[in-house]
């Protein structure tokens, strides 16, 4: 269970924007400072721990780099909620723990907004509305893993348990 | 019931007779390419915390591309640290500065029909156009792959897309993905495009390789072409013998695609990307009073060989303008070495364009070449996202090796039919 402000971003959120080049040499505590930069530079210095990414169309569109969802997480994001995803940065945000559901009315969300997201029931909440959606919750297959906090955790445990 | 060839991959990887779009499979990986820039440094701490190595040394193929050559003390340690990595788990396959990873696999015929390949770069699917299964993933991802030698997949959707009929002058691969871009739009998760057609059939490997590296900018979870004699001519030329059951990975006559479109080459004209998105795409004719402070030649997508001797169709005989610079940056030392022996770079620093090391350079703002405020480039990338190629002000449109030669000699966007014959 996330709660948290929403951070409202349109269509086609890049990765190129949340972890620009430029830094890509520098630590996440150096990168993490410019996430969002070139199109919200009012984002990295203000949110919070627990605050919820709401995105528009293809949030996370582009290049590999898992910094984009690094970066997220190092800012203390609690969920992401899009319309739809890139698919590289969908499989990196699960892969580092982050609750990242397809939200098909993230444009009902105005910036601000309080959240209440729950990835295992599929459920978002917006307590500044009082509107409540019934989403798709995380897929059943990576419900285990992220719900571990993720693929290191979760391949900790498998070679735990001699899965690997 | 009939599959495409990139289902049939799948279903082989994931020990499956049949697979439908929508299961999610767990397939065994055949090949892993890791680059500097999201392998070693990010993967081996990953495996020191777990306490484990390499599922298969052999199955692994690094290079060094993004970080090359070393500018200062940070890329420095990011390249010493790749080939420690290499030496420590005896990695047979590593690329050390020999150009960039995409183009290697190719160049070394290491992609091959109905493999199934992962890599940890977007433009992983540049590989499909050999007839295998190759896409990106996120460093994170490719931990889970080194570790365990799988892969989750969900089965994807395949749009077919087909090309009929001859390219007019100055029409290219690229101009046919930049128009894909706009037709086909982003939002192609969970889909594979496969194209196909006399137009593709007629095209070179380093052509086919421009339709599926930029399957990335369609969203796509990759490009895929089924292969022919040209497929298997490349790899031979590569060192590799094909399978002798390689021409047998393709789509099934009766297999299901989500649609099928069909485009006329004839009818396509050059075209431009604007900023900030491959996908803000248009004909040339409606950019042609854009000035250029930089046309930048580079990337897995656009500075192989052929790509050099378009820009050299171009310039040849003339030079650049004043107050524009064209720097290119050569995908390979296998392109530097062939484009020396035929002439091309002659004829290149002859036009005044400045020769720059290869790797994965501007592209990605990590090389040299980047720029500054307010500068606009044209470029013959495959990606224009702000700030993606160095501040955030600068304006970065896409066109072919044709259309940013062509801007190069005139200083602004042009037409490049008016300068081939």
């Amino acid at each position: 269970m996330s709660r948290g402000r929403a951070w409202v971003f349109g269509d086609g959120i890049n990765t190129d924007v949340m972890a620009p080049g430029l830094y890509f040499k520098s630590p996440m505590e150096e990168m993490a400072k410019h996430c969002m930069e070139a199109i919200a530079p009012e984002f990295a210095p203000n949110v919070a721990a627990g605050d919820i990414v709401v995105g528009g169309r293809n949030f996370g569109i582009g290049s590999a780099r898992e910094q984009a969802a690094m970066a997220l997480q190092h800012l203390g994001v609690g969920a992401i909620l899009a319309q739809s995803y890139g698919r590289i940065f969908y499989r990196n945000a699960l892969n580092f723990g982050i609750p990242t559901l397809v939200f098909p009315e993230s444009g009902e969300i105005n910036a601000g907004d309080e959240l209440r997201v729950d990835p295992v029931a599929g459920v978002v909440e917006n307590l500044t509305t009082g509107r409540r959606y019934e989403v798709a919750g995380l897929p059943e297959h990576l419900m285990a893993m992220v719900g571990a906090g993720g693929l290191m955790p979760w391949l900790k445990h498998r070679i735990a348990n001699k899965e690997i | 019931m009939g599959m495409t060839l990139q289902q049939k991959i799948i279903a082989r990887a994931s020990g499956r007779d049949q697979v439908t779009p929508g299961e999610i499979v767990t397939c065994r990986v055949d090949l892993a390419l890791l680059l500097d820039s999201g392998g070693p440094r990010r993967i081996w701490p990953r495996l020191r915390e777990l306490g484990v190595g390499v599922w298969d040394p052999d199955k692994i193929v690094v290079v060094s591309d993004h970080f090359t050559p070393a500018v200062d003390a940070a890329s420095a340690a990011i390249l010493k640290l790749t080939r420690e990595f290499v030496e420590a788990y005896k990695i047979p396959r590593f690329f050390d500065m020999q150009g960039i990873g995409h183009v290697i696999l190719a160049e070394n015929g290491l992609a091959q029909p109905g493999m199934f390949m992962v890599g940890g770069d977007s433009h992983s699917c540049n590989g499909g156009a050999f007839g295998c299964y190759m896409a990106g993933f996120g460093a994170i991802e490719m931990t889970g792959v080194v570790v365990t030698g799988e892969i989750w997949m969900q089965v994807p959707e395949t749009i077919r897309v087909n090309w009929s009929g001859a390219f007019g002058t100055g029409v290219v691969a690229k101009d046919v993905m930049l128009f894909l871009c706009r037709e086909l739009g982003i939002d192609n998760a969970f889909r594979v495009i496969e194209y196909g057609g006399d137009t593709v059939e007629a095209m070179s490997m380093s052509e086919r390789v421009v339709l599926t590296n930029m399957a990335a900018e369609l969203g796509a979870e990759t490009g895929i072409i089924e292969p022919d004699e040209t497929t298997l001519e490349s790899i031979r030329a590569g060192g590799q013998e094909p399978a002798a059951d390689a021409l047998n990975w393709r789509s099934d006559a009766d297999a299901q695609y989500l649609v099928t479109h069909a485009f006329d080459a004839a009818r396509l004209e050059p075209q431009i990307a604007a900023p900030h998105s491959p996908d803000n795409s248009g004909v040339v004719g409606d950019y042609l009073d854009v000035a250029i402070d930089q046309a930048y030649i580079g990337a897995c997508v656009g500075a192989k060989l052929s790509d050099l001797h378009m820009v050299a169709d171009v310039v040849a005989g003339r030079r650049v303008a004043a107050g524009t610079r064209l720097l290119i940056a050569p995908a390979s030392q296998k392109v530097i070495t062939d484009a020396a022996a035929d002439g091309t770079l002659q004829t290149l620093t002859d036009a005044g364009a400045y020769l720059l090391p290869t790797g994965c350079g501007a592209c990605a703002a990590l090389g040299a070449g980047i720029l500054a405020e307010d500068e606009v480039c044209i470029s013959s990338t495959n990606r224009n996202f702000k700030g993606r190629m160095g501040a955030n002000s600068a304006q970065v449109y896409l066109g072919s090796p044709y259309s940013v030669a062509a801007a190069a000699i005139a200083g602004q966007i042009t037409d490049p039919r008016e300068y081939l014959s």
